[in-house]
């Protein structure tokens, strides 16, 4: 009794809260493809919204630039998280340990408004004293890497942690120089994560709207940004079809991601089987 | 102990290249607006004085930036300000959220957790893929959800449970649904890696033992899922404080929060020293949380995060 209680309960706080977490983009799904500019009657089916879109060329625009800024954060990013996570992984003990550990998880606790801000102000500073950065594309990609790294690098780091680090000792024992070791079989087992963390810091950057607020020049406007504009002028089913196009490419993008990790993850585990009945039979003969 | 040892040029270079990375772009510019923060204003060029006057030869400290935030002038009562009100509104909103949160991504994330193992990799990702599409795009959204005409005051009229649209949009009520729903997941994921990993044999302990539901949820999954409330929590509060786009979207002039203040304080009132010191207090009023919480369950930065 109280376990049936329990299962219907708990089936129906999981459908309740999946369906609020869902309405938004279902709603932005349904309505970019309404024949006016109704928000709450579809009044017929047409694909007007998503012809404005493509005619648009401030979004146009903005989705390059920001499709540039995102590749460029997420390599950068991918990059940097792996050398922060193998530093905290690996070196217990050096000079200014606390200090590097606190500078690379605050950006993850800080507002983006005072990352924003004080970014701005050392740019500002260094064009007053250098003549350089023009605040623009390249000040956006500095801003969103530091905050994609620090993300990045919570992901690398449990990966780093719970690697088995006696293969490394093996490939050491047969004669592997240090570099070919971390080329040959760290970076290969820490692949995931860096994907993950260059899937996670292309999201954040293709996403902010606030960072880029802060540091974009005249001219420089990245797609958040130009929707963040129609947005807070009421409402545009322009935006419902662009929001439509984006939940399909990450819908597959992460399911494919998911598919691809549960595959290798089962491949991992049959050919460890396997490599375990072989060494049995090699026993047992 | 290690591995493998790289040579210490190696190790000095691994070492140095995010260190001077983050030397740059994070402990430069922090500090920069610390210092900002104590100087004078300036013109439209030069938007705040240099700290040292060579002509005269003296430090000029200005404490006014901070004392302003107490106190707009001379006279006036304390803690009366626009800026107060921000920051206390920003926290209420920050703290009304995170329990919100709380109350619904617990029971959430319990139900999750105790599902089949084989479809909590299928929840999991469901809970994650809003995650991943656009923020700016799922608050906005709202928008047209919550509106006079919109979507859900049209089913409320529809069901007969009022003749007229309710005012949501603006309101305390959109922030509230804005905030909750986008860090609704912040809350979730922590709670779901703590409790995923409790031994539910202590529940039919609890029961055999003559324990209440409720009695049994209360003593043994409570306590023993503290460390994944207390980080959801933090997740979910921190973020909220600094709050900029959902108010922007989401809230009327009356729910102005901090975030939007130092906006306007540096780009409207072209008033750096002001917006400067008013971040200055805002990482001030995150770091005190912060603290406490990695008093309480010590430094976990080499633990590993869910």
């Amino acid at each position: 009794m109280r376990a049936l209680l329990e299962k219907h309960f708990g089936k129906f706080w999981l459908a309740l809260v999946f369906a609020f977490l869902y309405l938004p983009l279902l709603f932005m799904i349904v309505f970019s493809f309404n024949s006016t500019r109704q928000d709450a009657r579809f009044t017929g089916f047409s694909l007007r919204w998503y012809e404005a879109l493509l005619n648009d060329t401030k979004i146009i625009d903005g989705f390059w630039l920001s499709l540039k800024v995102a590749l460029t954060t997420g390599v950068l990013s991918a990059v940097l998280a792996t050398f922060a996570a193998f530093v905290l992984v690996r070196y217990r003990r050096f000079l200014g340990r606390t200090i590097f550990s606190g500078m690379v998880n605050a950006p993850l606790v800080m507002p983006e408004v005072i990352i924003g801000l004080s970014l701005l102000l050392l740019f500002v500073g260094a064009q007053n004293v250098f003549g350089w950065p023009q605040r623009g594309m390249f000040t956006i990609i500095l801003g969103h890497t530091l905050l994609g790294m620090a993300y990045g690098m919570v992901v690398i780091q449990s990966r780093l942690l719970e690697m088995d680090r006696r293969i490394e000792e093996a490939a050491m024992d047969l004669g592997a120089r240090p570099h070919q070791v971390f080329f040959l079989v760290t970076l290969p087992n820490i692949f995931q994560a860096i994907l993950a963390a260059f899937l996670l810091a292309f999201t954040l950057s293709f996403d902010d709207v606030v960072i880029s607020e802060f540091l974009s020049g005249p001219g420089v406007t990245t797609l958040p940004q130009v929707i963040f504009g129609y947005a807070r002028r009421g409402i545009n089913p322009t935006i419902y079809a662009a929001a439509t196009l984006l939940i399909a490419t990450v819908t597959v993008v992460i399911v494919s991601y998911a598919v691809w990790v549960a595959r290798s993850t089962r491949k991992r585990e049959r050919e460890m089987a396997a490599a375990a009945r072989q060494e049995l039979k090699a026993l047992g003969a | 102990m290690a591995a493998f040892q790289l040579s210490l040029p190696g190790k000095r270079f691994v070492i140095g290249v995010p260190y001077l990375w983050l030397f740059v772009f994070f402990f430069l510019p922090f500090l920069i607006l610390l210092y900002i923060s104590f100087v004078d204003m300036g013109s439209d060029i030069h938007p705040f004085k240099p700290l040292w006057d060579g002509q005269a030869g003296v430090l000029r400290l200005k404490y006014e930036n901070y004392l302003s935030i107490f106190r707009v002038t001379e006279g006036a009562p304390w803690f009366r300000t626009l800026y107060i009100d921000a920051y206390v509104r920003s926290i209420g909103y920050a703290l009304a959220t995170a329990l919100l949160c709380l109350f619904i991504g617990y029971p959430f994330a319990y139900f999750i957790a105790r599902s089949a193992p084989s479809v909590r990799p299928a929840l999991l990702l469901m809970v994650m893929l809003p995650f991943w599409t656009s923020f700016l795009l799922r608050v906005y959204a709202w928008k047209g959800l919550l509106g006079d005409n919109g979507v859900i005051n049209r089913f409320f009229m529809t069901v007969g449970l009022t003749s007229e649209p309710v005012q949501m949009l603006y309101t305390n009520v959109s922030m509230l649904v804005g905030m909750t729903y986008v860090y609704l997941p912040f809350m979730v994921l922590p709670l779901y890696a703590n409790l995923v990993k409790m031994d539910f044999r202590l529940l039919e302990a609890a029961y055999d033992l003559g324990a209440t539901p409720f009695k049994a949820f209360w003593l043994v999954t409570v306590p023993l899922s503290k460390a994944g409330i207390i980080a959801g929590f933090m997740l979910v509060f921190i973020p909220c404080v600094g709050e900029f786009v959902i108010p922007s979207l989401l809230g009327g002039p009356s729910n102005l929060m901090i975030g939007r203040v130092v906006w306007d304080e540096m780009f409207t009132a072209n008033d750096w020293p002001k917006a400067t010191a008013l971040a200055v207090v805002m990482i001030a009023l995150i770091v005190v949380p912060l603290a406490l919480y990695y008093h309480y369950t010590g430094d976990r930065s080499e633990g590993g995060k869910p």
